[in-house]
Parts: C-alpha cells; sequence; structure tokens
C-alpha cells in the first residue's frame, strides 16, 4: 500500500469529527478515501452515537490547511457522510486508552507499581511474569507513560486511538446543515467571508 | 402488490423512466432477464459482445440524452468486465447506474463460483454502491441509485443484487420518481463580486468545461459572452457547447489546444472558469497557469472549487443559474483591443497542409463534417484521432461530440455509438472516429450494430502504429518505438465482411469521398478503413508541465 504523505508529521495534530451512516461497510468508504487522496491517519476510532442510524468516527491526522480541506470537502462529498468538522485543539477534550502488558518479576514489581500510581494507571492483571496497566488520558499522558518504560520489557500494547468531543453544549456544527458547516469551516477561495 | 425481486427490478426501471437498458446475460441474472424477458414490451434490452461494451454503451447512451443510462452485468466476470466502463464515466461525470447480479447471500464471501466483491472493486470509482441483502431494500436502493446517479455533480452509481434476492417476495408499492434537486442556489454577493471583475477586467477569457455540457443550459453561457464580447476556450469535455464558427469561440484549450487559445489565457488579466477542473491536461503546469490573471471558479462541486490552480473567487453551484445571475451586472463591452490582439495570434496558428492525393487527418474530417451535416453525433475513441476530431470538427450542438477525456479510454468509442443510436433512433446520424489501435480493442462491438442493425459509420484513422504513444517516443524517446508498431496485418474489409457489415478501403480523398457518401445509404453498420502517414503528428502541442511558451509546431 502506497500513500504519498502530503506533509511531514512536524505539522500540528488536527482532529477531525465525522457524522455518518450507521451502517457495514462505511469505514472501509472512508478508509478507502483517506488513502486514495493520500493521507496518513494518525488514529482512527468508529463507535455507535446515542442515534443508532449514526456513527461517529474520530480521525486524528497530521497536515497542513491545503490537505486537510481537500480531505474534508473530499470526504462530504460521500454519500453516507452526514457531517464532518475539524474540532477546535483548543476547546476539546481528547482522551485515549492504553492496555500495557509488561513482562515484571519480584525485583521491579515494585517500582512498575510506583510508576502506576504517579500517573493513576490501573493495574488489571497480576501474573508471576507480567502485569497488564490500563490507562485512560490525553494522547500526550499515554505516550509521556509509555516512555517511562523504555527500560522495560512490553510484551504487548494496545491504544484504542483519540477520541473526542468539544466542551459545552451540543457542537455549533452538529445542528447546522452541510452546505453552511462547510462555509463556516472553509470559506470558498474569494468568497466574503474568506475577503474580510 | 406482492412482487418478486426480478419484478420489482423491472417495475422500478420503469417508475424511473428506463426504457433502454443494456446488458449480458449470466447464471446470477438470469431471474432478472426473465423478469425482463416477460416485459420486452416496456424495457427493451440491448445485447451486447462484452460488459465493457455494455457499459459504455449505458455511457454513451447518458452522454447523448443527459438521461441516466442503465447497464445489467452477471456476477464475478461480468462485474469486473464493467469496471472500464464505470470508471470511464466516473472520470467524465456520467449519470449511470450500473446492476450487477450476485451468488446468493448464503455463498457470499465463499469464493463461489463467479462470485467478485464488486462493491469493493467499485467502491473507488463510483459515486456510491450498494449491495442490497434484503429483496425489501431493493425498490428503495435502486430510486437511491437514480436520484444518485443525477444528483449534484453526476457520475455512476452501482447495485449489487444477490440471485437469492432477485426470487424473494414483498410488497411493492408504486413511487413516481424523486424529484431531483439542482443547486439553483448561490450568493448574491459572489455573483456580484464576479460582475465586478468581469467589468473591470481589459483581458477577460472564459474557459469552460464539460461542467457547462451537463448544467441545465448552455445558453447563459452563450448571452454572457455575446454581451461582454469575451472570448471563450474550452476543454475536451466541452467540445461543440459553442457552435463552430461562433465568434466568440477560440478553439480546444490545453495540450492539444490552439496556440491562440493558450497564449490568451497565458496573458489574460481574468479568467472565468466554468465547470472545469483544471486537469493536468489544461493547466499543464498549475503553478504557471494563467500567470498575470485573476481567477474565477464556478462548480457544482465544492470539493473542485482552488482544487489544483489557486482562485480568486469561487462561486459553487450549477453553472448555467450562475451565469445567467452574473449576466444583468455585466457591462455590454466588446473588448475590440483584446479581441484583435488574440486575432493576430490566431494568424499564428498552427495550419495544416492540404493534399490531394493522400489522406490527411484534418480534410478527412472536414470530409465527413461536410458530408454528415451538422446534427451529426460524433463519437471518438482515444489517441491521434480523438484529437484531431476535437481540433477540426465542425462541432454543432452540446451532445454532439462524445469522447472518453478523464479516463482517456482506448476502445470507448463503438459501445458509446451503440448506446447514442439506439438513444436517438436509427434515424439519427451517429459517426464514429477512430484509431486502428482503439478500434481492435473493442471492435467485438461490430457485431452489436450488426444485430441491432444501427447505421453506425465507423472512420478508421489508420495508420498502422499506435500513434500517441508513438508521437512521444518521437518527440521524446529518441524514436525508440517500443511496441507501438504493432505489424498487425487486419483486413478491415474482409473483416466488416465477417461481421455482416459493410467494408470500404480508402486511399485518396477522392476515394474516402466516394466510400463515405455509399456507407451513408447503408441501413446497418460499416466502416472505411482510411490509410494515413505513419509520422502524421497531433499538433500544436504543449509537452506535460509546459507553458504555451513550450508549444511545438511541429
Amino acid at each position: 500500500m502506497q500513500t504519498v504523505q502530503p506533509t511531514a508529521n512536524t505539522s500540528p495534530r488536527r482532529v477531525i469529527s465525522l457524522l455518518v451512516d450507521n451502517q457495514s461497510g462505511v469505514l472501509a468508504r472512508v478508509a478507502s478515501l483517506f488513502n486514495r487522496r493520500g493521507f496518513n491517519i494518525d488514529t482512527l476510532t468508529v463507535s455507535e452515537t446515542n442515534d443508532p442510524k449514526i456513527s461517529r468516527i474520530t480521525v486524528t491526522l497530521r497536515g497542513d490547511e491545503q490537505a486537510l480541506r481537500q480531505l474534508i470537502l473530499q470526504t462530504e462529498r460521500l454519500e453516507v457522510t452526514r457531517q464532518i468538522f475539524e474540532l477546535d485543539p483548543d476547546k476539546s477534550l481528547l482522551r485515549e486508552l492504553l492496555l500495557l502488558k509488561v513482562a515484571c518479576d519480584n525485583k521491579n514489581r515494585a517500582e512498575l507499581r510506583e510508576i502506576a500510581s504517579i500517573y493513576k494507571a490501573k493495574i488489571i492483571d497480576l501474573s508471576p511474569d507480567s502485569m497488564v496497566l490500563e490507562l485512560t488520558g490525553k494522547p500526550e499522558k499515554i505516550d509521556a507513560f509509555l516512555t517511562m518504560f523504555s527500560e522495560y520489557e512490553i510484551l504487548e500494547l494496545c491504544r484504542t486511538g483519540v477520541t473526542a468531543l468539544e466542551r459545552g453544549g451540543k457542537h455549533q456544527h452538529m445542528q447546522k446543515p452541510r452546505q453552511e458547516v462547510r462555509a463556516a469551516q472553509f470559506p470558498l477561495p474569494g468568497s466574503p467571508s474568506a475577503r474580510t | 402488490m406482492r412482487l418478486n425481486g426480478s419484478q420489482i427490478f423491472v417495475e422500478v426501471l420503469i417508475e424511473q423512466g428506463v426504457n433502454t437498458l443494456f446488458g449480458y446475460p449470466g447464471g446470477s441474472v438470469l431471474n432478472l432477464y426473465d423478469a425482463l424477458y416477460q416485459n420486452a414490451d416496456r424495457i427493451h434490452t440491448v445485447l451486447t459482445a462484452h460488459e465493457q461494451g455494455a457499459a459504455h454503451a449505458a455511457d454513451g447512451y447518458a452522454r447523448a440524452t443527459g438521461r441516466t443510462g442503465v447497464v445489467l452485468a452477471t456476477s464475478g466476470p461480468g462485474a469486473t468486465n464493467l469496471v472500464t466502463g464505470i470508471a470511464t464515466a466516473y472520470m467524465d461525470s456520467v449519470p449511470i447506474v450500473a446492476f450487477t447480479g450476485n451468488v446468493p447471500t448464503t455463498q457470499l464471501g465463499r469464493d463461489s463460483f463467479q462470485e467478485a466483491y464488486i462493491e469493493g472493486i467499485t467502491m473507488p470509482i463510483t459515486k456510491h454502491n450498494y449491495t442490497v441483502r434484503r429483496v425489501e431494500d431493493l425498490a428503495d436502493t435502486m430510486r437511491a441509485a437514480f436520484r444518485i446517479a443525477q444528483q449534484g455533480r453526476k457520475g455512476p452509481v452501482l447495485v449489487d443484487i444477490p440471485k437469492d434476492v432477485t426470487a424473494a417476495e414483498c410488497e411493492y408499492t408504486r413511487q413516481p420518481p424523486e424529484l431531483i434537486r439542482t443547486v439553483t442556489r448561490y450568493d448574491l454577493d459572489d455573483v456580484k463580486a464576479a460582475a465586478a471583475m468581469i467589468n473591470a477586467a481589459a483581458r477577460p477569457i472564459v474557459v469552460f468545461g464539460g461542467g457547462v455540457r451537463s448544467a441545465a443550459g448552455c445558453q447563459p453561457l452563450r448571452d454572457l459572452l455575446e454581451k461582454t464580447g469575451m472570448p471563450a476556450t474550452y476543454t475536451l469535455m466541452a467540445a461543440g457547447v459553442l457552435g463552430y464558427g461562433e465568434p466568440h469561440s477560440l478553439g480546444l484549450l490545453g495540450m492539444h489546444g490552439c496556440y491562440a487559445a493558450n497564449k490568451a489565457v497565458n496573458e489574460a488579466d481574468l479568467v472565468i472558469a466554468v465547470g472545469t477542473r483544471f486537469s493536468d491536461r489544461v493547466a499543464l503546469n498549475p503553478a504557471k497557469f494563467a500567470p498575470r490573471a485573476k481567477v474565477i471558479q464556478i462548480d457544482i462541486d465544492p470539493s473542485e472549487l482552488g482544487k489544483n490552480v489557486a482562485v480568486d473567487l469561487s462561486l459553487a453551484g450549477d453553472a448555467s443559474y450562475i451565469l445567467q445571475a452574473i449576466l444583468p451586472f455585466v457591462e455590454k463591452t466588446e473588448h475590440k483591443l483584446w479581441m484583435e490582439q488574440i486575432r493576430a495570434w490566431q494568424k499564428n496558428d498552427y495550419q495544416p497542409v492540404d493534399s490531394d492525393t493522400e489522406l490527411r487527418p484534418h480534410q478527412l474530417i472536414e470530409e465527413i463534417c461536410r458530408q454528415a451535416g451538422p446534427d451529426a453525433v460524433y463519437v471518438t475513441d482515444v489517441g491521434q484521432h480523438q484529437m484531431w476530431a476535437a481540433q477540426y470538427l465542425h462541432h454543432t450542438h452540446s451532445r454532439g461530440f462524445l469522447t472518453s477525456g478523464g479516463l482517456g479510454t482506448m476502445g470507448f468509442g463503438y459501445g458509446a455509438a451503440i448506446g447514442a443510436q439506439m438513444a436517438l433512433g436509427r434515424n439519427a446520424r451517429v459517426i464514429m472516429l477512430t484509431g486502428d489501435g482503439s478500434f481492435h480493442m473493442n471492435l467485438n462491438e461490430g457485431c452489436t450494430a450488426v444485430s441491432y442493425g444501427l447505421p453506425i459509420i465507423t472512420v478508421i484513422f489508420n495508420n498502422q502504429v499506435l500513434g500517441m504513444v508513438r508521437q512521444w517516443q518521437t518527440a521524446f524517446y529518441g524514436k525508440r518505438y517500443a511496441d507501438t508498431d504493432p505489424h498487425r496485418r487486419t483486413d478491415f474489409v474482409k473483416l466488416a465482411e465477417g461481421f455482416g457489415a459493410k467494408g470500404y478501403r480508402a486511399a485518396t480523398p477522392e476515394e474516402f469521398k466516394a466510400a463515405f457518401a455509399d456507407a451513408l445509404k447503408q441501413d446497418g453498420p460499416s466502416w472505411i478503413d482510411c490509410r494515413i502517414g505513419k509520422d502524421e503528428k497531433v499538433l500544436p502541442m504543449i509537452p506535460g508541465g509546459g507553458t504555451v511558451q513550450d508549444i511545438l509546431m511541429e
């Protein structure tokens, strides 16, 4: 699978929320489009919403303004897309869940417990030769937690990817027609709102 | 009313106003064909030689009329054979609905005989596609498919129907077809801003593409040109929208466009792009496209606005409605100086040399136009002949030139010509222009034209080589003619006889004139093998990534 990376990974992380029809094949359509248009996805989560007809996909990726614009406009063209908008990073709550299985023995069990307690991670399994830790938090916190384990032997690791909501009441874009959301996020080149 | 899936299939087609269906039967669509057989008085089925031909026929039908073309194929190879045809329609935004049979739902995913996951295969080349797993969903899914094909930017939709769904029964209620909402909305401020830019421009030019043909009418474009006196140039997809010899038309733009049109865009201070996506065959170098100009872009698909070329003002919507809205705000002008300048450039344009003894492409095309008349529909394949057709045909109406632009599908022509002839009736004049390379790809459909008695006249521009690729090898690969000289010994006259068609051979302008005149009198299909020189080139030519400065005139 060849993907052309539109920009270097130094661009800021963008979080995109997608409301789609809750039916089989939707994820394949979205993922196929991202791949075809050359976007590299960092994380992707999918789940049903309070409306069983709608699923919410949260995507994080890195890309510049032009790349993101194309991604959103192309995704919007999909028949299954009901709404797509970028979350404001300053207002958003980003969370991720980590399950981490590390090797341990009598000697280092206490050290591991200490790291876990500092990060408020839970020990959810303890076996004679291993331990499973559970941690929920911002992606940065998970990253920082994982760096603490560079000296230990990680047996297995699983991250859910980012799921996100903006603070406050129902997101303004969820109640508006698609066309308005598009215009608010990406004023067409040269339109009055872009000129000012 | 309780019906089975196959009866529902037929009923919904009738609901949607479908009276012609192109296709090819097979195991998984036996039930559907059985229902079609029993409704032969309501829906005319057209059997092609190959499913690809059927897909191109549905495409040609849609291009010639604007109505949705319909194609039906069986599962597995039948479905995969549609792929090129669907991709062709997708790239050129042509509304077709493709139906495929599939193995019964219980057999799906088990690598059953003639099973292919066509939903996955066609996902990136359709606007949307469906697998119908319950007969209760069939009618609404089909209705949605027809709506999606025509709504907004048009395009192909595929509906995959497993065999058991075509046999299962459920309640069916007839529904009138959904009204397709056209995008008639526009922002008045944007419209005024566009008009102000047009009024302020000294050297404006309109660049229009296939979106104008799809839009609700071409007249608003003509009105705008007449009022403002602006010149206009077009992409391959819009050939024919402005009639031959209309004063504002500068001809084709882009890689094989005229010098004057390319030069005018290069020098313009305003480009008004209407229904065009600035493909790499038009904006060969997007960074240097129209370097002195502000750009206004009008397109129905918001994701096209500013995609390839940076624009200063963009308007999303149906081109005809937006142009109509702009019209009252523009001032009546003539742009005399600008037009004089362009006329001077036109004098320096490439001029092909006539010959009395040999067949030259431009003369062949002029003779075809002279005899076939202004109302003929021209269909092309892909390659040198296609570009000559775009350059020299005396286009007269907006749906009179059918060609595979975006995908560039060799072998498109014969199927599309069958579709066009079926749509327009036997009395319409359908002329297909092809090369010996393209014709060899899908000439099997000659038998279809014979079966249905379609008087399609095919003119084969036979240079005995794969001319367009060879032209590139001449220009950029040191004349190393890798596999472009196939040494074929096909006798096209005998081939025609073998099919039951009429074949001609022409080596001189006189012979061609006589052959074409005779072909016009035939009731069935005919083709004329026209020997042209191996080294005939499509000129002018701007190499990929170049600008008008790099134009090749010889």
